[in-house]
């Protein structure tokens, strides 16, 4: 087979824009992780959920341009209002117990979700377009490469920066990043560590729509979208260094663009390649990359 | 299990459960023979869980491995099945070696994460190598022995298998190796000044764990008669997983309890409504509010106060 120079550099591309859908997804995980100390199960199923109220919204407004930026704008909203109300009714009742029981409890969330989905968008395969001026491809390298990828790796660092402002620059996301480290000197301070939880695990939640929304128009929006992107964004989130959010997109570039070159020298076992990165990573630095937080 | 009493009950249960597939008919014979298998596969990762304190996240990998390797010795070699029932478990047990082996290097939730992509690359080779494992179609109507194809025989095979597997299970948590394990678990540092190799006891008991993981693999396939990707996906080993937390996880018959009612869940509810997963999910909320002890540890409330307070022991110097 022959590979050349050109196509390597378009399956990068296209493995950096897969890379920043994965960064979106378990930037919000790991931050869960850091702060609440809990693997969220249910992220992916928010992720989902993100994906098909984009498509509600987005044929609510009857489609095009404007459908799109609006179902960009809502659906992470949504989202975070699931989570919001879930996180209040029930989840917060639970943070003294110990920890499997609220990793069963984000499991049965991701039970009770997948299956609300399914009952208010049905089984069917869905799917948006990209807004006008994001339609079409463009040549790079000699090859065609879709514009809506690079309109990702434009939104993916963006994300990036807004969440460095959020957890360095304001004061809910400095207390955030405190709780992370010591949650009981937090409550000492006469913080209200529970709101803080709450605002950790909406913003998670709101993360995880965005991702949901930004990957609408790539791919085909149907129930299942949620178990396979949970295992990566474990993956992920694991070899970067628990609830360290820059170690999530040093994983997410590793595992995106381990997929990419994957599927261009062995397609068959592509999803192979991202898995053993991860292991190897894990056999030489066990504690991920980047230090935790815990 | 003490007791005259008890041992009678348990003689009593056992001829119960051997009379019942000329009482039941075909379907339900399936569904009891069904749970035997998924209980035995919760039982040994309890071994892991619950007396050994580890984060076995990926318990479902061994299952299938095993299972795998059954079905393509049958399938693609001239050997008996006999030897093929005999090499699946020693093949879960050799990947729990290998898996295990780097895992306890670590400790919690790093130990179940490495677990986690250790076994998703076991999963993707599977899920793709078309040409050995048939990929996500996998293998079916693989041929069984004469004696075991019937149902009625193989839910014979399966309840003796069983038996004998929870037999040693029982020997081996009530071991002064399954004594030393739950030590660990309740207190690994203080096992290690004592002089225990904590990461040997550790990795004896995955290599145990996931021996019977694959004897529950083996009769899997004895009961289905085919194998597919799903045995070793994430989704599976949370839910066996779950079983074990569901059950109660520090008692020995607790993962039993947990496989019967999620096996019967899913069965029956599935019959009536499509959204099994829904109710599931809706009980395992309530259980996680108001028992969460697991259902055998409601039980022994009820039942057995005594032994209750000492599990309530047990537990709180784990979570110490």
């Amino acid at each position: 087979m022959s590979v050349d120079l050109a196509s390597v550099l378009t399956q990068l591309l296209v493995g950096l824009s897969r890379s920043m859908i994965l960064f979106i997804v378990s930037a919000g995980m790991s931050f869960i992780l850091g702060v609440l100390r809990v693997p969220n199960v249910a992220h992916g199923s928010l992720y989902m959920i993100g994906a098909f109220s984009a498509f509600s919204v987005y044929n609510y407004f009857g489609g095009g341009s404007t459908g799109f930026w609006l179902a960009l704008l809502l659906a992470p909203f949504l989202v975070a209002l699931v989570g919001f109300v879930a996180e209040r009714a029930l989840f917060c009742h639970l943070y003294q117990r110990e920890h499997l029981m609220l990793l069963l409890f984000t499991f049965a969330l991701m039970l009770i979700l997948g299956d609300l989905v399914k009952i208010v968008w049905g089984p069917e395969y869905s799917s948006i377009m990209p807004p006008g001026g994001l339609k079409g491809s463009i040549s790079i390298f000699g090859s065609a490469f879709p514009k809506y990828n690079l309109f990702l790796l434009v939104v993916g660092p963006l994300v990036a920066v807004f969440l460095w402002l959020f957890t360095n620059r304001t004061k809910v996301g400095k207390i955030c990043r405190a709780a992370a480290v010591d949650r009981e000197m937090v409550g000492a301070l006469g913080i209200n560590v529970s709101w803080i939880f709450a605002a950790a695990f909406v913003l998670g939640c709101y993360l995880a729509g965005i991702a949901g929304a930004l990957v609408a128009p790539t791919v085909s929006i149907t129930l299942g979208m949620d178990h396979d992107i949970i295992i990566e964004a474990f993956l992920i989130v694991t070899i970067g260094g628990l609830g360290n959010m820059w170690g999530a997109l040093v994983g997410s570039l590793i595992f995106g663009i381990t997929q990419a070159l994957g599927v261009l020298f062995w397609p068959q076992f592509a999803i192979v390649f991202p898995y053993a990165a991860v292991v190897i990573v894990l056999l030489l630095r066990p504690r991920g990359l980047l230090k935790s937080v815990w | 299990m003490g007791g005259i009493k008890g041992r009678l009950a348990l003689v009593g249960l056992v001829i119960l459960l051997f009379l019942l597939p000329s009482v039941l008919p075909r379907f339900y014979t399936y569904i009891i023979a069904l749970i035997f298998v998924t209980a035995l596969l919760a039982m040994s990762l309890n071994i892991t869980v619950g007396y050994g304190g580890m984060f076995q996240f990926h318990h479902g990998v061994f299952y299938g491995v095993s299972a795998y390797t059954v079905a393509l010795i049958i399938t693609k070699t001239k050997l008996p099945a006999w030897v093929a029932f005999c090499a699946g478990p020693v093949a879960a047990a050799i990947a729990g070696l290998l898996i295990g082996g780097f895992c306890v290097r670590l400790t919690q939730l790093y130990f179940g994460m490495l677990q986690i992509s250790l076994g998703s690359l076991l999963w993707a080779i599977v899920f793709r190598w078309y040409s050995l494992t048939g990929g996500d179609d996998g293998i079916h109507g693989i041929p069984m022995p004469d004696i075991l194809s019937s149902l009625k025989n193989a839910y014979y095979f399966i309840l003796i298998v069983l038996i004998v597997c929870l037999y040693l299970l029982y020997r081996i948590v009530n071991s002064p190796f399954g004594r030393t394990l739950q030590a660990i678990r309740d207190n690994p540092g203080r096992c290690e000044a004592v002089g225990v190799n904590v990461r040997r006891h550790q990795l004896a008991a995955i290599v145990i764990a996931t021996f019977f993981a694959g004897v529950a693999g083996v009769l899997f396939v004895v009961l289905e008669g085919s194998v597919f990707p799903d045995l070793l996906f994430w989704v599976l080993s949370l839910e066996v997983f779950i079983m074990c937390l569901l059950g109660g996880w520090f008692t020995f018959a607790g993962p039993i309890v947990g496989a019967a009612i999620i096996v019967s869940l899913r069965t029956f509810v599935g019959m009536y409504t499509e959204y099994w997963t829904l109710i599931l999910g809706a009980i395992l909320i309530l259980l996680i509010f108001f028992l969460p002890e697991g259902v055998m540890g409601f039980l022994m409330e009820k039942f057995a106060p005594r032994l209750k307070a000492h599990v309530v022991e047990e537990r709180s110097r784990a979570q110490g």
